[in-house]
């Protein structure tokens, strides 16, 4: 070491250099690692903004979709509209469709309007019945068939308001856009206020958003993400009845049991290959495999699942994979050597070792399956779907959505409402990624041993 | 080798599965995003009013659509295709190849294509030949074609604002853009004077003339967007020079955000468009497989209840969003009762 500064650099400058001070090749070797640190640095910050950029978009796009307006109304379910013959046959009471109903609707809130005072000066209940949601005689047809021993009664219904009146409240639809906007006016924006200041109008925390299905475009407020939960959560568990087991049983036996040959390497360079593959690739498979050759159905959950299924398998294995190479040799040889089979061996010592590790690659695969649409695209998924599929296992055949489809159907609509329901489905499904990643290091902190 | 592996194990797990399928009761339905809107109303009002399910409604474009439907006759196929503009003759004998022969046409209404630009902007009245001027790759200049090099409307017409050139239009996929092309641009090119002279170059050649009428200047003055019209929309509002190609119900559920342009003097709405003075609109359809009709349950239903006077007359709820009624109604509401299939395209 010394031999090597004193052949390098002369005697007699090194003896008048102080410690203190730096020399120029020093000080050029800490200004290369000090701007490196400040390129990580900023890499570090970008990334961040880019993430708090998107996260304030979302939020501030999105919360509001959790709130919803609602009209509550007195309504009487007037038996000479709803049951002329008065029999209360069920048939007969679904005869009358929601145009029927939409006369009781506006009669209770002229009612209610001329009780509080508001009716009057050029106020009409046309005007008022506009900020009712088009989804409410659907509701009220609904509760009446549900319960036609109600017809006759005067039932408190909490109803929809119409996008724009929900819009208002929070922040979106304003004066002066109202005096642009063909679907709204400045008058009635004023009566929602009275109403508002009268008690009838109520913001409350929006369940349905979680619950019901999906609406058309005229109806942006009554838009839920029911039958995308119930969607994604069909073809989650498919996946996971599907890919664990298969994977979980391809890696243990490339790992431990495959011959090291030509054939076993070709399968591991296709799996590393397939893991990459983009994902609409697999849905040009499921098209071809499960809809067109083996007949399943359209717009199905099965077929949904296996295809995620299929794309979720490489990324499985691959992590499993991992997870056995991390047992140390020891653990096996340990069992083999007191007489265990080589099953025995990877399934009562290696297997529960390299569990976590399996689980966490599974819930990441799974992860990444719940927010995948473009493979969902090919096998008709991405579509409008208001019935809400069977129970399992029936229920898999049935047409559903999910949720990164709602995400992309909403934002595709006209009416401007959507853009917050997107939004708020982000938040969703962001909740549920989270949730997720949260279990699996969660697992991973836990259980996994470190040798 | 590992794709098929994977998939045969998939497939011997769907077979477990396969035993639990039950026969189809829903209608499904694919096709063009422009219809989309119109089938989801009526696919909500059917599902809320009969006791048949609500129709699944996909979108993915007017030749998607078309294609599934001619994919063949069965329950893993669809029922009724959406479409923006007509059916062609190689669809029909590409279905006609599948075993799907016979085919209903309806048509629900038409469509408006208006041309707006952000609400602050200053108004504009248009006219075709406005636009070929404007957009297209060669123009007429003192008796010559020649490289379009207008960057300005005042340019392209002295009392056209002044504003520089900026146009978002529907891309090549849409079935907007061939409506864009051939009622717009092409008529603008007829108009102006352009079209006899590419007509003359082209020696006589119609199509050609045409032709080299629809091709648009590619200096990046004239915008294709792929996405839908949420997407103009985001385009027109960051640039207040810009203006962008929508359907008229789209404009009609966010008139608080667009200033619409007039084009031959004529405000777009659903009044001028049903009374042909507004010169740009065109005819939607869905197609139906006839073959389905008594199989799937609810889908004769569902054909007729969507071009009921409740639904696609002037007073319904697609009028309401923007459909512009088939003065025809009537016609159509008969053809589809007596389920006639469509005659051959000549």
């Amino acid at each position: 070491m010394t031999d090597i500064t004193a052949a390098g650099i002369p005697p007699a400058e090194t003896q008048k250099k102080s410690l203190l001070t730096l020399d120029d090749r020093t000080r050029r070797r800490n200004a290369a690692e000090m701007r490196f640190r400040m390129m990580g640095k900023i890499g570090v910050l970008i990334g961040i903004l880019a993430l708090v950029g998107l996260l304030t978009s979302i939020l501030s796009n999105g919360l509001s979709s959790f709130q919803q307006t609602f009209i509550t109304l007195d309504i009487h379910l007037d038996p000479a509209r709803l049951d002329k013959s008065g029999n209360r046959n069920p048939e007969e009471i679904a005869k009358v469709t929601t145009f029927g109903y939409a006369p009781l609707i506006e009669k209770a809130l002229s009612e209610a309007m001329t009780a509080k005072g508001i009716l009057g000066n050029g106020v009409t209940v046309k005007a008022a019945a506009e900020l009712i949601s088009k989804e409410a005689p659907a509701d009220l047809r609904n509760y009446v068939i549900a319960d036609p021993q109600s017809i006759g009664q005067t039932v408190s219904f909490k109803l929809l308001a119409a996008g724009r009146i929900d819009g208002y409240y929070k922040g979106r639809v304003t004066m002066e856009s109202a005096k642009l906007d063909r679907n709204i006016s400045p008058e009635q924006l004023l009566l929602a206020d009275k109403l508002k200041s009268a008690g009838l109008l109520t913001t409350k925390f929006n369940w349905s958003f979680f619950t019901a299905p999906d609406a058309s475009d005229t109806r942006p407020e009554a838009a839920g993400l029911g039958v995308a939960i119930i969607g994604s959560l069909y073809m989650m568990l498919i996946v996971l009845v599907l890919s664990l087991p298969i994977g979980v049983a391809a890696s243990i036996y490339l790992e431990e049991f495959a011959p090291q040959n030509k054939f076993t390497d070709l399968i591991e360079v296709n799996i590393a290959n397939l893991a990459a593959v983009p994902s609409v690739v697999f849905g040009i498979l499921g098209l071809a495999i499960f809809i067109n050759f083996a007949g399943m159905p359209q717009s199905a959950p099965v077929v949904g699942g296996l295809v995620l299924t299929l794309m979720t398998l490489p990324t499985i294995i691959i992590a499993t994979r991992a997870a056995f190479k991390s047992v140390p040799p020891s653990i096996r040889d340990a069992a083999l050597g007191v007489g265990a089979s080589k099953m025995q061996a990877i399934f009562h010592h290696v297997l529960p070792l390299a569990m976590p590790g399996v689980l966490t690659g599974t819930i990441i695969g799974l992860a990444r399956a719940l927010g995948e649409t473009a493979p969902l695209l090919l096998i008709g998924m991405v579509a409008f779907v208001r019935e809400y599929p069977a129970g399992p296992p029936d229920g898999f055949f049935d047409p559903a959505s999910a949720l990164p489809v709602q995400v992309y159907n909403w934002t595709q609509r006209g009416d401007p409402a959507f853009i917050e329901r997107a939004s708020g489905a982000i938040i969703v499904l962001l909740i549920f990624l989270i949730t997720m990643n949260m279990v699996a290091i969660i697992l991973r902190s836990r259980f996994e041993r470190r040798w | 080798m590992n794709i098929l592996k994977l998939s045969a194990a998939a497939l011997v797990a769907s077979g477990a599965f396969a035993g639990a399928a039950v026969a189809r009761d829903q209608i499904q339905i694919a096709g063009s995003s422009t219809v989309l809107p119109y089938a989801s109303i009526v696919a909500e009002a059917f599902g809320e009013n009969t006791k048949f399910p609500t129709p699944v409604v996909e979108s993915g474009g007017s030749g998607a659509g078309r294609k599934k439907l001619c994919e063949g006759v069965g329950e893993n196929t669809i029922d009724i295709a959406n479409s923006s503009s007509r059916i062609s003759k190689s669809d029909i004998e590409t279905c006609a190849k599948n075993g799907v022969t016979a085919i209903q046409e309806v048509r629900i209404g038409y469509d408006g294509i208006v041309f707006a630009s952000e609400i602050t902007a200053p108004d504009f009245k248009f006219t075709q030949a406005d636009w070929h001027k404007a957009l297209a790759a060669k123009v007429l200049k003192d008796g010559k074609i020649v490289d379009n090099t207008y960057k300005n409307w005042k340019e392209v017409r002295a009392d056209l604002p002044d504003q520089p050139i900026l146009a978002f239009i529907p891309g090549t996929k849409h079935g907007t853009r061939e409506v864009f092309d051939e009622k717009v641009i092409v008529d603008g090119c007829k108009e102006d004077g352009t079209y006899d002279a590419h007509l003359a170059a082209a020696n006589g050649d119609k199509a050609a003339a045409s032709k080299a009428c629809a091709q648009l200047r590619t200096d990046g003055v004239s915008i294709d967007i792929d996405g839908d019209y949420p997407e103009t929309l985001a385009r027109v509002a960051a640039n207040k020079n810009g203006i962008g190609v929508f359907g008229l119900s789209f404009y009609q559920n966010n008139t608080d955000k667009l200033r619409v342009g007039t084009m031959a003097g004529i405000v777009p709405s659903v009044e001028t468009i049903a009374s042909g003075k507004y010169p740009v609109s065109r005819p939607l359809y869905f197609y139906v497989k006839n073959a389905h009709l008594d199989v799937i349950p609810g889908l004769q239903d569902y054909i007729e209840f969507f071009v009921s006077d409740d639904m696609a007359g002037p007073n319904g709820p697609l009028a309401a969003y923007g459909l512009v009624s088939d003065p025809e109604l009537k016609k159509t509401q008969e053809m589809v009762k007596a389920r006639t299939p469509m005659a051959p395209l000549k």
